[in-house]
């Protein structure tokens, strides 16, 4: 094989390496990526069901029940406008309590409630995650 | 005043890399001697005053001077001396400043260790350097001063977040540091290299100890960091595809390929353009991972501070070492001639194969990390996690896993298919064998048995290359290989057996009740109040029994008062057949407390791997390094 040549058949394997990555990447992609949705947002566009998804919203004051088993939680998360009801078993986040921020990580039901496998928390100002500030945000100036 | 000559002294650098610049580059156009004789002691001068700025802003963190801003808003006088001094770099200008301090020194080093590359070249990596430098410099003097005071000084600080309060703090980001800037030093090389159109064999040898160490302390670094998330966050997980474990992993697989491509060019002349292009592409990994971390657009534990002034500089930055880079590499690479050529069965042909399946796993990487980011700049909120790298990654990581087995027992320039298949059948026959035991005894899933057996087969392909060789005259670099690829078969070995065999227990136990996980019985025997230096704690007795033997594990639930945080402290014990972790979680208000606890088969073979793979590293550096050495040795004697 002539260098030329060989130059040109490294390259085009290498450029046909990459596009098949990436529509790899691509059809992953567009099943795995979880999305983030407001209890409002599950009003506007229906339920999400069937893939993994990020709710997020203030712990509703008075929501957090926990069973008797004493590792399950029922808790309700709000964004203002509308309520998701929320089941996890698990140890929660140090700062998991009620009228502060959550963002969890799950499915929703067919009932329109949610089971969360990871909670994520609000650390502390510095802390908030974006998703939600942003969220919370719009939330408000949705108010009239 | 330590404040004041800590900053004097940022200042005087970063003039002297404006210097430098100046003088390579009015040395190279003009070709005048005089410039070209001042950039290495300048380079030398530059490394030492920004060692001298950091070792002045550790000096402030040991003596908690509060009027100093970063003081106190990231220290507190009750913290223990180890995380004052590692809490110099636990905020965003300190850890920038030991950024460009070890980019001083590493530009100090080329300067003062390079001798066999030709002059000129050298004199250009030292300004591409400099160049560097100079842009983390304004960064730092101009958006995120580290010496900045406050007024009136404030009794006591903030304290540092208890999460980085580990000793892991002291480890982990300066090697990923040093790997990160090492990359830059081979990028630095690269632009030399084209700048004087002098990319051969001489630039690869240069190029490769620098590329060979960065990539050891990133291996390093993100093996700490891997072991450090795995017990401090108490999820029992070891890796979580967070995008700031993949900022640090995007470097460290374009330096690998990079690492096995100008092996090609130093031994073989191939792979000429190839080469410098990864040296691009790993510098703008490490680029990308400082921007991913540093600029606040990301939330964890090391995005610590939203700012967007400061993400928009490092963009900046960003895109004008990229573009130039690129734009370099565009202008110049016409001039270099192609290399030799080679049979695609063959060393070169495997090492081809294995650079283009770690791009591809770097595309994916590099595409799942910035898709929420871009998602983001139209307005959709989204994550991607583990589910998607796993299903993207793996299949073609596995298939790496083959290239690696075969691919050092493949000869230089061309090969026999034929001979290769004779050669290849006691790893074939180990990984078959692996294969149908497992399913035979302890059926995995589909991934972790592909994992398993491959791991086995590549264990018996890597040691391959040592049969029938006098060991002790076997040379350094080789050791190195076989040991860096028996690491990864064996950290391989870890990750699939903790994801097909782990067993996991969450219950609310009462004092006294026994709970099963894994081979273990565990029983909670009491709680009791602890107190730390700067911490108090809920502290659990679990006595774990296995085979009629008991041991006991004290997993915490810890209070910080400054700032107010709770974190779990769990309680890891390890045996020879892997570790049992353990995580106290809340009382249920009826006498029971939640307790996790995990029993990871082998999981310590994942970290023990990566230490393995490092070793690999530095026995191929010496070993190259002492090969440098004889042969400069036997042209200066003849």
């Amino acid at each position: 094989m002539k260098a030329k040549h060989q130059r040109l058949t490294l390259a085009l394997l290498g450029v046909a390496a990459v596009v098949a990555a990436a529509l790899l990447a691509m059809s992953a992609l567009k099943d795995q990526a979880s999305f983030f949705y407001a209890p409002a947002d599950v009003q506007r566009q229906g339920l999400p069901l069937g893939r993994a998804v990020r709710l997020g919203g203030m712990v509703q004051a008075g929501s957090i029940r926990r069973a008797p088993d004493g590792v399950t939680v029922h808790f309700v998360v709000g964004d203002g406008i509308a309520t998701t009801p929320v089941t996890f078993a698990g140890i929660t986040p140090d700062l998991f309590r009620e009228r502060s921020g959550v963002v969890a990580e799950g499915q929703f039901n067919r009932d329109g409630s949610f089971t969360a496998t990871n909670l994520l928390a609000k650390h502390d100002e510095k802390y908030m995650p974006p998703e939600l500030a942003g969220k919370m945000h719009e939330t408000k100036t949705l108010e009239p | 005043m330590i404040a004041e000559a800590g900053l004097a002294a940022l200042w005087f650098a970063a003039a002297l890399a404006a210097l430098q610049l100046a003088m390579a580059a009015l040395g190279l156009w003009r070709g005048q001697a005089e410039p070209v004789a001042a950039v290495r002691p300048i380079a030398i001068v530059q490394g030492g005053l920004a060692a001298v700025a950091m070792a002045a802003l550790i000096a402030l963190f040991l003596a908690s001077d509060m009027s100093v801003r970063l003081v106190v808003e990231n220290s507190h006088a009750a913290k223990p001396w180890l995380y004052k001094f590692a809490g110099a770099w636990g905020n965003h200008e300190g850890s920038m400043l030991l950024w460009v301090t070890i980019l001083g020194l590493a530009g100090g080093a080329v300067a003062i260790l390079e001798r066999r590359l030709p002059e000129r070249t050298l004199i250009a990596t030292l300004g591409a350097q400099a160049g560097i430098a100079l842009g983390f410099y304004a960064f730092l003097l101009f958006a995120s001063n580290p010496f900045a005071r406050v007024s009136p000084a404030p009794a006591n600080g903030l304290g540092l977040n208890p999460l980085l309060q580990d000793p892991g703090l002291a480890f982990h980001p300066p090697t990923l540091y040093i790997g990160y800037v090492g990359i830059s030093v081979a990028f630095s090389f690269a632009v030399g290299a084209l700048v004087t159109r002098d990319v051969g064999p001489a630039f690869a040898r240069a190029m490769r100890p620098w590329v060979l160490g960065a990539w050891i302390f990133l291996t390093l670094g993100i093996t700490a960091g891997s072991y450090w998330a795995y017990y401090e966050l108490g999820w029992g997980g070891w890796w979580f595809w967070d995008p700031v474990e993949n900022a640090s992993l995007m470097p460290w697989l374009a330096a690998t390929a990079l690492l096995h491509s100008v092996t090609v060019l130093a031994t073989r002349d191939g792979l000429r353009a190839w080469t410098v292009m990864l040296a691009v592409v790993a510098f703008s990994m490490s680029m990308i991972g400082t921007f991913l971390v540093r600029s606040g657009i990301l939330t964890s534990v090391h995005a610590f501070a939203v700012d967007p002034e400061r993400g928009a500089f490092i963009l900046a930055l960003l895109a004008i070492y990229i573009g130039g880079a690129l734009a370099l590499f565009a202008a110049r690479i016409g001039t270099v001639r192609a290399g030799t050529t080679f049979s695609l069965v063959s060393r070169e042909g495997g090492l081809v194969v294995n650079n283009l399946l770690l791009s591809v796993i770097l595309g994916i990487v590099l595409i799942g990390t910035l898709y929420p980011l871009v998602a983001a700049g139209f307005g959709v909120q989204l994550s991607v996690g583990p589910p998607f790298f796993n299903k993207a990654a793996g299949p073609i990581a596995l298939a790496l896993v083959v290239a690696m087995a075969v691919g050092p027992l493949l000869r230089w320039r061309r090969d026999d298919a034929g001979a290769l298949l004779d050669r290849l059948i006691w790893p074939i026959a180990a990984a078959g064998f692996t294969g149908a035991a497992l399913v035979v005894l302890a059926p995995p899933g589909v991934l972790p048995l592909f994992g398993l057996s491959l791991a086995a087969g590549l264990a018996v392909a890597s040691v391959l290359p040592l049969v029938g060789r006098n060991l002790r005259r076997t040379p350094l670099f080789t050791w190195g290989m076989v040991v860096a690829h028996l690491g990864i078969a064996v950290s391989l070995a870890g990750m699939a057996c903790d994801s097909a065999y782990t067993s996991e227990t969450l219950v609310a136990a009462a004092v006294g009740q026994p709970v099963r996980v894994g081979p273990y019985v565990v029983k909670l025997d009491g709680i009791k109040p602890v107190v730390g230096q700067n911490w108090s704690a809920l502290e659990a007795r679990l006595s774990a029994s296995r085979d009629g033997e008991t041991m006991v594990l004290r997993p915490q639930s810890r209070y910080f008062s400054d700032p107010v945080t709770t974190t779990s402290e769990s309680a890891i014990a390890t045996e020879w057949d892997g570790q049992l972790y353990t995580v106290l979680g809340q009382a249920d208000g009826q006498g029971r407390w939640q307790l996790r606890l995990w029993w990871k088969p082998f999981v310590t073979l994942i970290w023990f791997g990566g230490v393995l793979i490092a070793l690999g590293g530095a026995l191929s550096l010496v070993g190259r390094w002492r090969r440098e050495r004889r042969i400069a040795a036997r042209e200066a004697y003849a």
